[in-house]
């Protein structure tokens, strides 16, 4: 029967939302070739990830462990999907497009030999042939791509595919994985975590921005109270602000940045650079804060106001939290 | 240490979008090429650590037109000693899969300590020539390094963004990398290296031929955003706005 196999990244001891997306459309992609998904989570620790797997489409799951995890191991991951593909033979295998799954699924196809859709935002089954829609030129153009290559290798850009609950059993399968002797040749030695709690810009719902206009990083005070204002909110900053060393690179948005495409985007002075707009144009709505009326960034900005940010983002801020507070 | 570096030509990032007539590829009319920004971090990381090394050679291998010479000719000013142009007139309709299996064929030909890539090209933003040529290489591969470091004995230690945070990981030479921005700050080019740049060989070896499995239907431009509008001026403007969000937007 045809299936279509689904990488789940645990994080916590949980499946990482992005990975429930991905094995979502995996369900529904099989279901449209007549088969079922399949989902294979890899990691020192899966079996209690794998619990939730059935609820969102999976009829079956491989929960890899084991002494090959012990020092994590890219190659070990890619070891453990590969032994799941051997298991399923599917028609296709999703990735989340998260730094993880990029970093695996272009490994996996080589291992393959077959090529890989990456980042996609769209994928269908027509006349019984995968089909996948992504960006290319920082999102400025899309192409329809079709695989002639079995499996169909893809990862999925967060956020755009919706959760879909298809309850039903799924037995979960345990899935040794060996390390070669001599051990992996790339080990993860130890992982420096960014400040304590903080949201990660490309995954945030609401990210708030600071461009130049926040004339230096003394302000950013500001960026951040409106963010907390929002509640569960990311920093971002503009490329310009980046390389002044205002703020760090991981929070860039743009197309040497981060693609982000939360529900809010609020830009505060910033121009709306055509590499910063291909970073932040799938946002939901986009609000702009600016002094010059005729910056680019109001052309997509679905609400702006033209003004002063040192007197702008405060009110708002102010606001936000009166707004959210009066709501709950 | 020996560095090889795949780079490639690719249109400049402010290149405004227009699609072909075939409705499946860009309208190359006046587009301005560059080499690709990510792939100048990995050159400059290769010329870093040769010369930290005090020996070796940087080679740059391109697959890409004849016009692919401008780029090659970029990375020998800015001090890379020889170039590979592996001539490819359909490069535009090849999937990353063939792109890696091309230039891993063209690499086992050449003998390295380290292979550097950038960690996407900015015209197909595949993300994925890196990882797939290493394994196809058989070699270990470090994913969007913002750091490198040699260390003794024949081994590396790279650290890469990841969301969160940042990995640091180690592995064996001989390795390949992919380059994020913030791994260094790429040197121009001098006068001096200009003038050495054109004496400097670019090899045109024959390549094998791999046809692409993942064929373009077409290319579409995205849906226009529904023009923005001015709420108003000032903090004055922030009610209105909070009303917007909350009533028209639903997002508060
Ligand atoms: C290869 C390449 C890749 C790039 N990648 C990226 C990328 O990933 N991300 C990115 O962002 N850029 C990128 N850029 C850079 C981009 O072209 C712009 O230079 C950059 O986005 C500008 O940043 P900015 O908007 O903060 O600064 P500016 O363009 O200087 O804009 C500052 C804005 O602030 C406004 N302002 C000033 N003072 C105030 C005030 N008191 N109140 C309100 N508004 C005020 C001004 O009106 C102006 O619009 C890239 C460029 C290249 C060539
Ligand atoms: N045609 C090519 N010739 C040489 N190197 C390439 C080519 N295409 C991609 N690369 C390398 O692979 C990286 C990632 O490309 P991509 O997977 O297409 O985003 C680039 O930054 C280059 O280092």
């Amino acid at each position: 029967m045809p299936g279509v196999l689904a990488f789940v990244e645990v994080r916590d001891g949980a499946p990482r939302k992005a990975s429930l997306e991905a094995l979502s459309i995996a369900a529904q992609v099989a279901f449209s070739l007549g088969g079922t998904a399949a989902a294979v989570a890899a990691g020192p620790d899966t079996a209690r990830a794998c619990g939730d797997l059935g609820r969102f489409g999976a009829r079956r799951a491989f929960a890899s462990g084991g002494a090959a995890f012990e020092k994590e191991s890219p190659d070990a991951f890619v070891a453990a999907v590969l032994k799941a593909v051997g298991a399923v033979d599917p028609e296709a295998v999703f990735f989340a497009a998260t730094s993880k799954g990029k970093d695996l699924a272009p490994r996996l196809a080589a291992s393959l030999g077959v090529p890989l859709a990456s980042d996609c935002t769209e994928v269908k089954v027509e006349g019984g042939r995968l089909r996948a829609r992504r960006p290319v030129y920082a999102g400025k153009a899309y192409v329809l791509v079709e695989s002639r290559a079995r499996p169909f290798v893809a990862t999925l850009r967060p956020n755009v595919f919706p959760l879909r609950e298809s309850p039903g059993l799924c037995p979960v399968e345990p899935l040794e994985v060996a390390a070669p002797p001599g051990g992996f040749r790339a080990v993860v030695r130890e992982v420096l975590a960014a400040s304590e709690g903080k949201l990660d810009v490309g995954e945030a719902p609401v990210v708030v921005s600071g461009g130049r206009g926040m004339k230096g990083p003394e302000h950013w005070h500001l960026i951040e109270e409106l963010a907390a204002a929002f509640g569960t909110a990311a920093t971002g900053a503009s490329r310009a602000v980046v390389d002044a060393g205002w703020r760090p690179h991981a929070e860039q948005v743009g197309q040497t940045g981060k693609t982000v495409a939360p529900m809010l985007y609020v830009a505060c002075g910033i121009s709306g650079a055509i590499q910063h707009l291909a970073g932040m144009r799938t946002a939901k709505v986009i609000v702009a804060i600016n002094k010059d009326p005729d910056a680019p960034i109001f052309k997509v900005a679905d609400y702006g106001i033209v003004g002063d940010v040192f007197e702008v983002v405060p009110a708002l801020a102010k606001a936000v939290r009166e707004a959210r507070a009066q709501s709950r | 240490m020996n560095v090889a570096v795949c780079v490639k030509r690719v249109p400049a990032t402010d290149t405004r979008i227009r699609i072909a007539p075939d409705g499946r590829s860009l309208d190359l009319q006046g587009v301005e090429f560059v080499l690709n920004p990510y792939d100048e971090f990995a050159v400059e990381e290769g010329l870093r650590l040769r010369e930290k090394a005090g020996s070796g050679e940087v080679v740059v291998l391109t697959l890409g037109p004849t016009e692919a010479q401008k780029e090659l000719r970029t990375c020998l000013a800015m001090g890379a000693d020889r170039a590979v142009l592996l001539k490819d007139d359909a490069l535009a309709a090849r999937d990353g899969f063939a792109i890696a299996s091309i230039l891993a064929g063209a690499l086992k030909g050449v003998s390295f300590d380290l292979l550097l890539f950038g960690k996407q090209a900015v015209d197909s933003d595949g993300a994925q020539v890196g990882g797939m040529t290493a394994t196809l290489l058989g070699l270990p591969c470090i994913g969007e390094v913002v750091k490198v470091e040699v260390l003794e004995g024949k081994r590396l230690r790279a650290e890469r963004e990841v969301e969160g945070g940042r990995e640091v990981v180690e592995a064996t030479l001989p390795c390949a990398l992919t380059a994020q921005k913030g791994l260094n700050e790429p040197r121009y080019a001098s006068l001096k290296g200009i003038m050495a740049a054109k004496k400097k060989p670019i090899e045109e070896p024959p390549l094998t031929q791999v046809e692409p499995r993942l064929v373009v239907l077409e290319m579409t431009l995205p849906p226009p955003r529904p023009p923005g509008r001015i709420v108003g001026k000032g903090a004055a403007a922030v009610p209105e706005l909070i009303r917007l969000l909350r009533e028209e937007a639903k997002v508060l």
